[in-house]
């Protein structure tokens, strides 16, 4: 009996690792950047290319960036979920149109809806890299001091939403 | 051969280095391009995460070796060039993480790993060798021994 612990306690050591390693997702990389201030940008607005979008206009509100393309497939799957968030009206989305093609995000945004009061235009992707965006959609969940608090990688689902996002922005919105 | 495919054999001939499209080199100077090499070999794409900066074709490899070599043209070293992936990306772009609190295991595991198995295995020869005991040959065997190795000869 006691010949075969030995083995069988190493072997539920490694089958136990082997399980946390199959849950990991290895696309879901930590960022560094949440507990810090949001990198700045000026950008100019999709719908309006001579106005410009920066977080600096959004001082004092607890809001939401969302970085999409008409080319991901992955925003489409999210888009119900943001266009259901921002009709209930609990946080603002804004959203960052990353390497795209300005008239094609204008038609998927007239298509699909536009769930975004303003859309910011980062065609070459800087804004993106400034962000540790490496696969859109991404979405960052900024307070009011500008300060990033929580970062999706991937399309948000009705239960993230539910359970990580407005949670936090209704404890964001208390401070 | 009518004139038609000689002018056709000729045309193809002459529009070979058309189609066929130069590398692109990495930078203008090969300083620079060096540079950019030894640095991108050492950075992990995020998009093709088991290929490196300098291998991969994802748009944003393309863009990470883009923001590289303006750093390298504005003469940030390399140390500072790389402090800007791992504010953005973090150790994760790195294909030798520093170590760290995080990182302790991913350092120290293999030589813990190889220190308990030697440990092990040390143990297990050890005992195994002190239960093996000397067995005296008894003069019967022996003689059985004589007649077995005097019989071997003979056999086909």
């Amino acid at each position: 009996m006691n010949r075969f612990l030995l083995p069988l306690s190493i072997f539920i050591v490694v089958v136990v690792f082997l399980g946390i390693g199959l849950k990991l997702n290895p696309r879901e990389i930590p960022s560094p950047l949440v507990g810090k201030a949001a990198p700045d940008f000026s950008q100019p607005q999709l719908f309006e290319p001579s106005k410009v979008f920066s977080p600096a206009d959004m001082k004092g509100k607890v809001w939401l960036l969302n970085f999409w393309a008409s080319w991901c497939s992955g925003c489409k799957t999210e888009h119900p979920v943001l266009m259901d968030l921002a009709k209930s009206g609990q946080v603002p989305i804004y959203g960052m149109d990353y390497k795209d093609q300005r008239d094609e995000a204008m038609t998927w945004l007239s298509r699909w809806g536009n769930p975004y009061p303003v859309v910011g235009v980062d065609d070459a992707g800087r804004v993106g890299i400034n962000y540790g965006v490496y696969g859109v959609p991404e979405t960052y969940v900024i307070d009011k001091q500008g300060v990033i608090q929580y970062k999706q990688i991937g399309p948000l689902d009705p239960e993230t939403v539910e359970k990580k996002i407005i949670p936090l922005v209704k404890q964001l919105e208390a401070q | 051969m009518n004139m038609q495919w000689i002018t056709l054999i000729v045309v193809l001939f002459l529009s070979g280095p058309v189609w066929a499209g130069e590398a692109r080199p990495l930078a203008d100077d090969p300083a620079s391009e060096a540079r950019l090499k030894h640095l991108a070999v050492e950075l992990r794409c995020l998009v093709c995460q088991n290929q490196t900066l300098a291998d991969s074709n994802a748009p944003l490899a393309e863009d990470l070796r883009r923001e590289v070599r303006e750093m390298i043209a504005k003469n940030m070293s390399d140390q500072e060039i790389i402090e800007f992936l791992t504010a953005r990306y973090g150790d994760f772009v790195l294909y030798r993480p520093p170590l760290k609190a995080t990182t302790t295991l991913l350092w120290v595991g293999p030589f813990v790993l190889v220190i308990v198995g030697a440990t092990v295995l040390m143990v297990t020869l050890r005992r195994r060798a002190g239960k093996v005991v000397d067995v005296p040959v008894t003069e019967d065997e022996h003689r059985r021994v004589e007649q077995l190795l005097a019989e071997g000869g003979k056999r086909p």
